[in-house]
């Protein structure tokens, strides 16, 4: 199915344009007219997924950070956020709550979680070696009810 | 990402506002637990009534600071989350280690 509208952006990955994505991101999905929890969802789990490329696939550099979203008949959002860092070897065990290879940064290894709990769908695809791309998906269904 | 905290003999206050991501919880961590291994407080209040956005990393930063307040033997109160960072946070079950104190209940905000 073709996108009626649809955005793409890129970022250094750097923590301070952690708040910059997610903000870019509901402006973009704004149009739409969804209600303050809807937004809040989409900015908490685009959040997650950028915060765990800085982290995780970029670890110790400044790797790019792309964001690509559409936006589908039927108010379907879908936001792919891509990263070319070290990728995951067991990307099951990575969305296991709790799990978390970071030990010294306060992770609570909920990102995956959330991201599956506050979004519709979520997709993950990651080889060790050239990155991971997730997929949100969300419908957005209150037309800012 | 601002914080004002607030020492009297039994606890600390921190007055959270803003926005808790990955890059502001690292500021957030080293004002809070400066201000707790200063004053060796019982209470830890963490007061989020100015918190406008939190991401799992405002749950680290609970977790972390009820660690914190566990090896001095105290205990962590959270108060005034807004109702989408309590959504956030009852992902984590942390509301069985540390208790949510409701003055006032918040918007969605």
């Amino acid at each position: 199915m073709k996108p009626i509208n649809e955005m793409k952006l890129s970022f250094e990955g750097r923590s301070c344009n952690e708040s910059f994505a997610r903000s870019a991101v509901a402006a973009f999905v704004a149009v739409l007219d969804p209600n303050m929890e809807e937004l809040s969802d989409i900015k908490t789990a685009v959040s997650e997924a950028v915060t765990n490329c800085i982290v995780h696939g970029y670890r110790d550099k400044i790797g790019t950070v792309y964001i690509h979203a559409k936006i589908f008949e039927g108010a379907r959002v879908s936001i792919n956020i891509k990263d070319r860092g070290c990728g995951i070897a067991d990307v099951k065990k990575a969305m296991e709550p709790l799990f978390t290879t970071c030990e010294t940064g306060e992770r609570a290894g909920l990102g995956f979680s959330i991201m599956g709990s506050f979004m519709d769908r979520l997709r993950v695809r990651s080889k060790p070696g050239s990155g991971t791309s997730v997929t949100l998906e969300k419908i957005i269904v209150s037309k800012g009810k | 990402m601002p914080v004002d905290i607030d020492i009297d003999e039994s606890s600390v206050t921190a007055y959270l506002s803003g926005e808790i991501d990955h890059h502001s919880a690292a500021e957030l961590r080293r004002t809070i637990d400066e201000a707790v291994e200063h004053a060796y407080p019982e209470v830890l209040v963490l007061d989020f009534g100015g918190v406008t956005f939190m991401d799992s990393s405002g749950i680290g930063l609970v977790m972390g600071r009820w660690k914190l307040m566990r090896d001095i033997s105290g205990r962590v109160v959270i108060e005034n989350a807004p109702k989408a960072i309590k959504k956030v946070m009852k992902m984590s079950g942390i509301e069985k280690l540390v208790s949510m104190d409701d003055k006032k209940e918040g918007s969605f905000v």
